[in-house]
């Protein structure tokens, strides 16, 4: 198979800026959550979580610069799971 | 593709994709363990929600804080290192492998004391102290030592790849033309930074 190098290098300022990203995600969920907002709270924590999760599979861990195999591997993965947390969840809800 | 560009005689059979889809198929299983118990979190927390509550605030946001910015930056000094072993820089990879390998340590360091604290006060898994909260208190706890132990017990074997690594970086067993253990370990580095996350909101921020 391929042993030959990828292609495309991401450079020492994109993962500088990469990581500025995720301080500023993380301060703004520490701020969101720390007001009052009831149900909101949750739900606001959990999308910029992972909002910070995919920018870490994306860049720091190459889904988008690597083979396309990777990253149809992973939304599979991401998939299934998040088809449990749904099942997961009406079935509480309506029990 | 029939071209192997390094020819070392012992890397005949070498093959880095199959190596990294081999290193993906272990993070799934990892992502399913740890998401497996995202789930019991939250439905523990769908049905005790008062105590869930107040038991959070024992935790301090500051600490929860701090040590995800250095997992953050661990992670960043993780990438840039690849970079580096890619744009055959081996000093930049090894600076910054050391770097990461010492974040960690501080990461862990900042957890001795939060348990530790944790500890003082009697609140640790099976303490007299445990067994007389209630349900729900007692839940939140044990997760809470659970999952954060068990990510501790990662960010471990994590330094301990990331240091075999830097040793091989520095044989040149590691080197430009072939890093996919460098690749791979970075990838379990990333895995723990994932991880953590979600345990920071999930444990420290909502209520």
């Amino acid at each position: 198979m391929e042993n030959e190098k990828h292609h495309i290098v991401p450079s020492y300022m994109t993962h500088i800026m990469v990581l500025l990203g995720l301080i500023l995600l993380t301060v703004i969920t520490v701020l969101i959550t720390s007001v009052e907002l009831g149900a909101y709270n949750t739900a606001a924590a959990m999308l910029i979580a992972s909002l910070k999760g995919a920018v870490v599979l994306l860049y720091f861990m190459h889904l988008k610069f690597d083979h396309k195999i990777y990253w149809i591997m992973v939304s599979l993965v991401i998939a299934i799971f998040t088809a449990v947390i749904v099942v997961t969840f009406f079935d509480y809800l309506y029990r | 593709m029939e071209t192997v560009t390094h020819t070392h005689p012992a890397d005949a059979h070498r093959d880095d994709t199959a190596s990294k889809i081999g290193m993906w198929l272990f993070i799934f299983t990892e992502i399913l363990l740890f998401g497996g118990l995202f789930i019991v979190y939250s439905v523990y927390r769908y049905m005790n929600p008062v105590a869930f509550h107040l038991a959070h605030e024992e935790l301090s946001i500051t600490m929860g804080f701090i040590n995800t910015i250095i997992l953050l930056v661990s992670s960043a000094t993780v990438a840039i290192s690849i970079s580096a072993m890619q744009k055959n820089d081996r000093r930049t990879t090894m600076l910054m492998l050391v770097a990461t390998l010492i974040l960690a340590a501080v990461f862990l360091v900042n957890k001795y004391f939060e348990w530790g604290g944790k500890f003082e006060h009697g609140l640790y898994p099976g303490s007299d102290l445990m067994k007389s909260l209630s349900n729900g208190d007692m839940l939140f706890f044990s997760l809470y030592f659970f999952m954060t132990g068990l990510h501790g017990v990662h960010i471990i074997i994590g330094m301990v790849l990331l240091a075999i690594t830097l040793a091989k970086v520095r044989s040149g067993r590691v080197n430009g033309g072939s890093y996919a253990l460098l690749e791979n370990s970075g990838l379990y580095w990333h895995l723990v930074d994932l991880i953590w996350i979600f345990l920071f909101p999930l444990f420290y921020l909502i209520h």
